[in-house]
């Protein structure tokens, strides 16, 4: 056994009391085998993981009880220096955001020399020949030519590979990777779970794989736990957890991935409430004065009643589409609204207009003014569009609030008193209280919950159904997309690739990049 | 302050009457305001209580430590170290807060415009704070005596005049990163007015750092003070404000110490009233940072 966790507790200490992060979790790891674990925010998944090499900040965490044994030493009775060394040699980790782990003042070459001089005693010469070949081994094309690009010059997945090539540098024994497919597009995820399947058959190296995707778990582990509030409420292989879960908790999860497709057929409507015609969006750049365009000449109708799904990867000009639409980036072409054209209006025209036009956010703890309590927040539309008096805002304000499922009690809190969900439902309420014909829904559930999401997801497809709304749902989750939208728009380098009704784009997708798109994503 | 008279425009504001219900829980901030409030009214008072007349002398006394006739001692021509200290704070502490309003109200408008319009405007904005910040202030101060006379009322602008740079620079700074925040957008796309906008979800977001700044800028304009006064430039004797008689008393502190020692407690004690009290307003308008 390369790692054996045992009755693993770690608490946190703070003003507030005490926490129990962790909570007497037991798992272990083979060489050559991939453990899942899978949780939601909160669920202690990364916690477990980070404690056993000493990277939790104690105080305020402490390690309770339970033993570690790498390779029949215990990680948890080291002092600082013999965790270095574990650390150094045999443990290696990568993260999800792998920009933040580089420093964008030195070279990748300079980046991976350094460890070799330093901790392997390879001379510069070795020490580059032997980078370049890491780079090669994690997939990087023309590894010498790259040698010298700073990170900047690296796209999402490529700093990722890097990441992968510095954490092998040491030969460890030992993987421990933290969602590091999260930030990444689909097609980008589906390359680096190949190369670290890859890397574990070769190299024989135990992988901890901490997700939030059950999708992804299926795909790449051997064996999964499922954390919930600390404790493990299942441990099983991967192909039975998935196909017989036992407990209540994996089935809600498992039950939350959306999946399936929309029925057809609601749609009768032919009338286009929103006709965008060769939009343009173009950004300059701050120090050339080049510009650059976001979103080139594209152009679609969206038809009264109808949710029309737009996907793309991250760049690719989806949300700009949005932004453009409701003018809040400049932006060139035709863009009609109930047959009103809106891109020549003034800021000041617009503004009635935007009553009927709505947007929601993808993060929810960016989208809320932290000073402003759900009250404000939400009497703030209605008292700006006029359609409240000071006398009658408060009974708007709680029917609203009844209207996205939060309790009335709320009303006085603040933003950050809420959790993720419960704030989306704030963000939610915000947008459907000038009661708006057409919402622009940006990435909606990204950022949350696998649960929580299918609860979201719920609230807007009842809020579409009782306000007879039409809605731009913005998404780079095909599979959300697939399960909410009537018709699907694909978006590549702020081009238009394929427009179509969401089964058939499915089922044929006619152009070669939706094919690649489809075949990316990972299913449960 | 300025800030909070913008914010307060906007009825049914519930941030400042939230914000007024935690700085009550918070004893220290109440004590600074307290004795704030304590020294504005005996300042208001001092024609009336003051034990002496301020430039009443008696040049046979000279320097005497306190006593029971002169609780704080006098000075080397025998006026009553009480007295002038009154008259003194008068100056110093209407001097402490109009110009350091005067440096919030154009810093923060001018700061919050620069950092929210941006481009262009914002350009033209932060080159003539940098003009101003290179203009050496004693002689834009002296151009000021020159071209408007001399007056108390003109000191304090003048000086809020320059103290505003870096109070525009700071909320520049802010409400860039603002702008770009979800909620601002939101507010956009809801069809707020501009005005609204900065109101309601720029500014007090970036009150933070403008309430610190602003109890720091307390005590400079303060000093300052004291050094035009020293040049010539201020309030002149027989008039006093604490600044000057602390550099008169520093002069004399090893024959007679309390003649620096009672001015230097007075300006410290307003500056440590002013610190609890910023730093609690600071936190009651923070939602985030109370946890009761």
């Amino acid at each position: 056994m390369l790692l054996k966790v045992d009755n693993l507790t770690i608490q946190f200490h703070t003003r507030n009391g005490i926490t129990t992060a962790v909570d007497n979790v037991s798992f272990a790891v083979n060489s050559g085998e991939i453990l899942g674990i899978v949780g939601e925010s909160g669920s202690g998944k990364s916690v477990s993981c980070y404690s056993l090499l000493g990277l939790i900040p104690m105080p305020p965490g402490k390690v309770e009880s339970g033993t570690a044994l790498f390779e029949g030493q215990d990680l948890l009775a080291m002092d600082q220096s013999q965790l270095r060394d574990v650390r150094g040699d045999d443990v290696a980790m990568i993260f999800q955001d792998p920009m933040t782990c580089l420093n964008p003042f030195l070279t990748i070459g300079e980046q991976l020399v350094e460890p070799l001089i330093y901790h392997r005693g390879y001379n510069k010469k070795d020490a580059k020949q032997r980078a370049i070949e890491l780079m090669g081994e994690t997939g990087i094309k023309k590894a010498a030519q790259r040698f010298d690009s700073y990170p900047h010059e690296f796209s999402g997945g490529m700093r990722q590979r890097v990441m992968i090539a510095m954490a092998l540098i040491t030969e460890p024994k030992l993987l421990i990777a933290d969602e590091p497919t999260t930030a990444l597009d689909v097609t980008i995820q589906a390359q680096i779970l190949e190369l670290v399947k890859e890397l574990q058959t070769k190299r024989d190296l135990g992988v901890i794989f901490i997700s939030h995707d059950l999708a992804v778990v299926r795909g790449l582990a051997d064996k999964v736990i499922v954390m919930k509030e600390g404790q493990v409420v299942e441990r099983n292989t991967t192909k039975a957890l998935f196909e017989n879960p036992q407990h209540e908790y994996t089935k809600q999860l498992l039950d939350a991935v959306p999946s399936g497709a929309k029925t057809a057929g609601k749609v009768s409507d032919t009338k286009a409430l929103l006709r965008v015609r060769n939009l343009v969006t173009e950004f300059y750049d701050r120090n050339t004065g080049k510009p650059f365009r976001a979103v080139d000449d594209v152009s679609f109708d969206l038809i009264q009643g109808e949710i029309l799904g737009l996907v793309g990867e991250s760049g690719s000009g989806k949300s700009t589409i949005g932004r453009s639409i409701l003018k809040l980036v400049p932006a060139r072409g035709e863009v009609t609204f109930d047959g009103k054209e809106l891109l020549g209006l003034s800021q000041k025209a617009m503004r009635p207009i935007r009553r009927r036009m709505q947007m929601i956010f993808q993060d929810p703890y960016a989208s809320l003014n932290p000073r402003m309590t759900v009250f404000d927040t939400l009497a703030e539309p209605l008292l700006v569009q006029g359609l409240a008096t000071r006398q009658t805002v408060e009974a708007q304000v709680l029917e609203l609030m009844d209207d996205v499922g939060l309790a009335r009690a709320a009303i006085k809190k603040y933003p950050h008193e809420f959790s993720g969900g419960q704030r989306q439902r704030i963000a939610i309420g915000r947008a459907v209280a000038t009661k708006p014909e057409l919402i622009i829904a940006d990435e909606p559930v990204s950022a949350l919950d696998v649960t929580i999401q299918k609860q979201i997801l719920e609230l807007i497809k009842a809020l579409v159904d009782k306000h007879n709304l039409s809605m731009l749902f913005v998404s780079h989750d095909l599979s959300v997309v697939r399960a909410l939208c009537d018709r699907v728009m694909v978006i590549e380098h702020g081009k238009l690739v394929e427009i179509d009704d969401t089964e058939a784009l499915w089922m044929q997708p006619k152009e070669a990049y939706t094919q690649r798109l489809m075949a990316a994503i990972p299913s449960v | 302050m300025s800030a909070q008279a913008l914010v307060n425009a906007e009825k049914g504001t519930s941030l400042w009457a939230d914000a007024w219900v935690r700085l009550k829980k918070n004893k220290l901030a109440l004590f600074g305001l307290g004795v704030v409030l304590f020294l504005i009214v005996i300042a208001l008072l001092t024609p009336w209580i003051a034990p002496y007349g301020y430039e009443e002398q008696n040049l046979e006394l000279g320097a005497t430590p306190p006593s029971a006739a002169h609780w704080l001692g006098t000075d080397l021509f025998g006026r009553d170290l009480l007295t002038r200290l009154m008259y003194g704070g008068r100056v110093s502490l209407a001097v402490g807060l109009i110009a350091t309003s005067v440096a919030l109200l154009i810093g923060v408008a001018w700061g919050t415009i620069a950092g929210y319009v941006g481009g262009r405007t914002d350009a033209i904005m932060m080159r003539i704070v940098d003009a101003l910040y290179a203009l050496p202030f004693i002689i834009f101060i002296i151009l000021l005596m020159v071209v408007f006379g001399r007056s108390l009322l003109l000191l304090f602008l003048a000086i809020g005049a320059v103290e505003w740079l870096t109070m525009a620079r700071i909320v520049r700074g802010q409400v860039l990163t603002i702008r770009n925040q979800e909620y601002v957008e939101a507010a956009r796309a809801m069809g707020l007015s501009t005005p609204r906008i900065l109101l309601r979800h720029v500014v007090p977001n970036s009150l933070g750092p403008i309430i610190v700044y602003a109890t720091l800028t307390v005590p400079q304009v303060m000093l300052l003070e004291a050094f035009l006064s020293f040049l010539g430039l201020g309030i002149q004797p027989p008039q006093s404000s604490w600044g000057l008689l602390i550099s008169y008393g520093a002069e004399v502190m090893e024959d007679y110490p309390w003649l620096l020692i009672f001015p230097g407690l007075a300006l410290s004690i307003t500056l440590f009233a002013l610190n609890f009290l910023g730093d609690g307003l600071r936190d009651a308008l923070d939602p985030k940072a109370s946890k009761d």
